[in-house]
């Protein structure tokens, strides 16, 4: 049962990585709720330099939150919701792993005395 | 009564665990913070109530991890709360977790609740606003995850 502890926290960690930054967060809401967009439409958003956005889009990428496609001199992001799959799985097997220490608690529960 | 995953009213990155045992918060409180008592429930641990403690919860090490949730007592306010980080897996990972145990007197017991969320490291100490940050996001993106599943 422990052992979802690990096996799961390492696929879902790169995904909670990349969004634990509060910018990033703001980059991936905004395409996930707006659609492809532009590094220059992204940046009028962010409120940062277009040079952190594009730093914060390559982490985004590497989690595989975004998917970019150039055209012409442009690069267009989307989201890509799926990569959310993980952390999904995540919350479903850590509740397993606490409801089963719950039952745990609740047999030594009985055993102590009052 | 027992319910897992998530509260819809809260962010979906904030996993809630509860369940009403039929026994007095007293009971319930040593077996959540006297160390061999913890062990039997949870995992080995050097844990005590003690804010500010660093303490170890050891499972049997397996291939891509080494058995150890790396903690630190937060919050103890007795009979009432407890809360510690959470760590699984190195540093570089860069990701903590913070668990609260919260303990209601209730109907023929204690309502016992565990909530576990998330926050980055650069965030720690502050880890209340981390999780607005999450909330605030995860409320927009709720809709998304329903709509994928």
């Amino acid at each position: 049962m422990v052992m979802v502890l690990a096996v799961k926290a390492a696929h879902a960690n790169p995904v909670f990585r990349a969004l634990a930054d509060p910018t990033r967060r703001a980059i991936f809401e905004q395409l996930s709720r707006h659609g492809e967009q532009t590094v220059h439409a992204l940046t009028r958003h962010a409120g940062v330099s277009q040079p952190a956005v594009s730093k914060h889009l390559a982490v985004l990428k590497r989690a595989r939150l975004v998917r970019h496609r150039r055209q012409g001199r442009e690069t267009h992001y989307r989201a890509q919701p799926d990569a959310l799959v993980p952390i999904v799985d995540w919350l479903r097997d850590y509740g397993a792993f606490w409801q089963d220490r719950f039952d745990r608690l609740e047999t030594l529960l009985e055993r102590m005395k009052p | 009564m027992s319910t897992a995953g998530t509260n819809p009213a809260e962010s979906p990155l904030t996993l809630v665990v509860e369940r009403v045992f039929a026994h007095p918060p007293e009971k319930l409180w040593r077996a959540l913070t006297e160390s061999p008592l913890l062990a039997q429930w949870m995992m080995n641990n050097d844990f005590e109530p003690v804010v500010g403690r660093r303490f170890q919860f050891r499972a049997d090490p397996m291939p891509n991890w080494n058995g150890i949730v790396d903690c630190e007592v937060v919050v103890v306010e007795p009979l009432k709360r407890l809360s510690y980080h959470w760590g699984v897996g190195d540093a570089a990972s860069g990701l903590q977790w913070v668990v609260e145990l919260t303990l209601t007197p209730a109907e023929g017991g204690t309502h016992l609740r565990m909530e576990q969320s998330g926050f980055s490291p650069d965030q720690k100490g502050a880890y209340q606003g981390a999780n607005y940050g999450w909330q605030k996001f995860f409320a927009g993106l709720e809709k998304l995850i329903g709509e994928m599943q």
